[in-house]
C-alpha cells in the first residue's frame, strides 16, 4: 500500500462516519478537525472502523497521530505494509 | 417431564437463533436508548442481545394499535431538529454515529407553537424552529427582559451540557439572575419542564440547557407516520448489524457476584451471561434487579436511589377533519399554565389540570399535498400515581371519563373557541393514558414520566460491569435517548480499556 492510497482508506471511512462532511478539498497537511466537524466520537468511530475493516489497531497513545491525512498515512501506511497489504 | 421437553422443544422452533447463553452485552429494555446501545455495539461486532419485556420496541415512546388506528405513546414531537448543513448538533452526532441518514427519518418541520399563560391564555409567546422568532416575541412582549433575555442566552449557549462529571446547579437560580419578571421566567421553564424535567420545581442547569437547545435553539419535526418511522429506522439498523432482540422476554433478576452482574434470568426463567450489561430500565428499577446470592432478596427491595414523583395523563381525540378546519388553526404545541405561578410538581388531585400542553400532530408540514387523513387533538397534563395505581378496574375506566373531560375543557380554553356539539360531532374516537399505563409501558415505578429526579451522568451503578442507560443517564428528549446509549456503549464498551 502506498501512503496516497493509505490516504483514500482514511478519508473512505471519513465519508462512511460523516457523510455530511465534503471532503472534495481536504488539505492533506491540515489537521483534519480543523477543516470539518469532527469530535472525539468521531475519532473514536475511525479507530474502530480501522480495527473492523482492515484489522488495524491503533493504541489510544497514537490517537494524535490521526491529526491530519499526511500523519495518518505516515503512521498507518507500515501498518498496513506489515499487514501484507 | 413432558411439559417440559415441549416447552423445549417450542422454544427451539420459535427462537432457532437464539440457542447462546452468553454474550459480550447484554442490553435491558429495547426502547430508543436500548436500541441506539445496541447498534453501536452490534455495529462493532459485539455479540450482543436485546431483552424486552413488551412484545412491541419503543418503550416511553411506542405505540400501539386500537381500533384499527395507530396511537403514539409519548412523541408529541421530536425535539433537536436542525436543518441539513448545521453541525455539531445532538441530532448530526446522533446520526453519524448511527449511521443513519437523515432522509431515513424523513423529518417534517412543525409549523409554529407557543407558549399561553393567563387565564385564557392572555400573554402569548410565538415559536418556530427559526429561534429569531421567540427572540422577538420576548422582546415584544418583555421589552424590559430583553437585555438580560440575550445574556442569559449567551450562557446557554456557551455551557457544556453533556459534561459527565458536573454537579447539580439550580437552574431558577441562574435564569433568575438574568430574568426578573416571574412571568416570563414561568413561560420559558414551562416548555422546558414539560418536555423533560423530572425535577418538581427546579431542575439541574445542565438538564435545563439540554431541554432548551432541544426546543428553541434547534426545533421540532415529526416523520409522517410519527414515531414508528423511527423505531423502524433503529430497529432495522440493529438487526443488520447483526443484533438480536428477545421479545416478550425481560429481565426477571440480576445476580450480583464479586461486585459484578454474573448472571442475568429471565422472565421465563432462562439464565443468560454476559461481559457487560447495559440496563435503560431507570436507576431504582435496576437496582431493585440485583440480587446478591448472600442477602435475602427482600433486603434488595429498599434502594437508596429516588423514584420519580412526576407523572402525566393525556387524551387523544381522534377527528373527523383537521384541526383547523375546526377553526383551531395553524400551531403545533401549546404549552399552557392559567394560573399565576406555573407550578410544576406531584398533583395532589388525579390530574392537575392548571398547566398542560396540547399537540396537533397534523400541523406538520408534510409537504403541500400531504395531510394526515383524521385530525389528532392531544392533551397532557401533570397526573398523580398513586391516586390512579389501585383503582378497580371500573372505578378507573369511570375516572378516566371524567378527567378526560376535564383536561379537554381546560386545554379549549387556550385554543379559538369551538361550540361542544361541534366538537362531539367532528370526534370520532377517543384514548386516554395515565400514570398507570406510564408504568405499564415503561416499568418506571411511580409512573415517573422522566425517571428518577437523580441523574447518573456516568451511568455507572453498584456493580462493575453494569451501566445504565436512557432516562436516568440524563440525556433527555428522544434524540438524548439515543445518544444517551450511544455515549454508553461508547464509555463503558467501544472505548474501554
Amino acid at each position: 500500500m502506498t501512503k496516497e492510497e493509505c490516504k483514500q482508506v482514511v478519508l473512505d471511512i471519513i465519508a462512511d462516519i460523516a457523510p455530511d462532511e465534503d471532503l472534495t478539498n481536504i488539505k492533506p497537511d491540515v489537521r483534519l478537525r480543523d477543516q470539518m466537524e469532527l469530535d472525539s466520537m468521531d475519532f473514536l468511530d475511525i479507530v474502530m472502523e480501522l480495527r473492523k475493516q482492515h484489522g488495524i489497531e491503533v493504541p489510544e497513545a497514537d490517537y494524535p497521530q490521526l491529526a491530519s491525512l499526511d500523519s495518518c498515512a505516515e503512521y498507518l501506511t507500515p501498518k498496513f505494509i506489515a499487514l501484507g497489504k | 417431564m413432558r411439559l417440559c421437553v415441549f416447552a423445549l422443544k417450542l422454544r427451539s422452533v420459535f427462537h432457532p437463533l437464539n440457542t447462546s447463553t452468553h454474550y459480550d452485552v447484554a442490553i435491558i429494555g429495547a426502547g430508543m436508548s436500548g436500541l441506539a446501545a445496541g447498534i453501536r455495539l452490534a455495529h462493532f461486532g459485539k455479540k450482543v442481545c436485546i431483552f424486552e419485556r413488551h412484545n412491541a420496541v419503543g418503550g416511553l415512546n411506542g405505540f400501539y394499535s386500537l381500533g384499527g388506528r395507530k396511537y403514539d405513546v409519548g412523541l408529541h414531537a421530536m425535539t433537536n431538529f436542525v436543518r441539513p448543513g448545521v453541525k455539531g448538533t445532538p441530532l448530526t452526532k446522533l446520526l453519524r454515529q448511527l449511521r443513519i441518514d437523515r432522509d431515513e427519518f424523513a423529518l417534517c418541520e412543525q409549523k409554529q407553537s407557543r407558549v399561553a399563560f393567563g387565564p385564557n391564555g392572555e400573554t402569548s409567546l410565538r415559536f418556530t424552529n427559526d429561534f429569531a422568532v421567540f427572540e422577538s416575541e420576548v422582546a415584544r412582549q418583555f421589552p424590559a427582559q430583553i437585555d438580560g433575555f440575550r445574556a442569559l442566552v449567551q450562557v446557554i449557549r456557551t455551557h457544556d451540557e453533556v459534561a459527565l462529571d458536573t454537579g447539580y446547579q439550580s437552574a431558577r437560580e441562574i435564569v433568575r439572575r438574568h430574568l426578573s419578571d416571574p412571568l416570563l421566567e414561568d413561560m420559558i421553564f414551562c416548555p422546558v419542564m414539560y418536555y423533560g424535567s423530572a425535577n418538581e420545581h427546579d431542575m439541574d442547569f445542565s438538564q435545563f440547557v439540554i431541554m432548551f437547545k432541544a426546543l428553541f435553539f434547534e426545533g421540532f419535526a415529526r416523520p409522517f407516520d410519527g414515531v414508528r418511522v423511527i423505531l423502524r429506522v433503529l430497529v432495522d439498523k440493529y438487526r443488520q448489524a447483526g443484533g438480536e432482540r428477545r421479545m416478550k422476554c425481560g429481565v426477571a433478576r440480576i445476580v450480583a457476584q464479586n461486585g459484578r452482574a454474573a448472571t442475568l434470568v429471565l422472565d421465563d426463567g432462562t439464565e443468560v451471561t454476559a461481559d457487560h450489561v447495559i440496563s435503560s430500565a431507570g436507576a431504582a428499577e435496576t437496582q431493585r434487579l440485583i440480587e446478591s446470592p448472600i442477602t435475602h432478596p427482600q433486603s434488595q427491595i429498599t434502594t437508596g436511589h429516588p423514584v420519580g414523583r412526576l407523572s402525566y395523563a393525556e387524551t387523544i381525540t381522534v377527528l373527523d377533519r383537521q384541526p383547523a378546519a375546526l377553526g383551531w388553526g395553524d400551531d403545533t404545541i401549546i404549552f399552557f399554565n392559567d394560573s399565576e405561578r406555573f407550578t410544576y410538581a406531584r398533583s395532589e388531585t388525579q390530574v392537575d389540570t392548571r398547566s398542560g400542553v396540547i399537540c396537533f400532530p397534523n400541523n406538520f408540514d408534510y409537504g403541500p399535498d400531504r395531510q394526515l387523513a383524521e385530525g389528532w387533538f392531544r392533551c397532557t397534563c401533570l397526573a398523580s400515581h398513586a391516586l390512579w395505581a389501585d383503582l378497580p378496574e371500573e372505578q378507573y375506566r369511570a375516572d378516566k371519563a371524567a378527567r378526560y373531560a376535564e383536561i379537554q375543557r381546560s386545554a379549549r380554553r387556550f385554543l379559538p373557541p369551538v361550540d361542544d356539539a361541534t366538537l362531539t360531532a367532528a370526534t370520532v374516537a377517543t384514548d386516554m393514558f395515565t400514570p398507570r399505563t406510564i408504568t405499564k409501558f415503561t416499568g418506571h415505578l411511580g409512573g415517573a414520566i422522566y425517571g428518577s429526579p437523580q441523574k447518573i451522568r456516568d451511568g455507572r451503578t453498584a456493580l462493575s460491569n453494569l451501566y445504565l442507560c436512557g432516562t436516568d443517564q440524563g440525556f433527555l428528549g428522544i434524540t438524548g435517548a439515543m445518544l444517551s446509549g450511544i455515549s454508553m456503549a461508547n464509555l463503558h464498551v467501544l472505548a474501554a480499556k
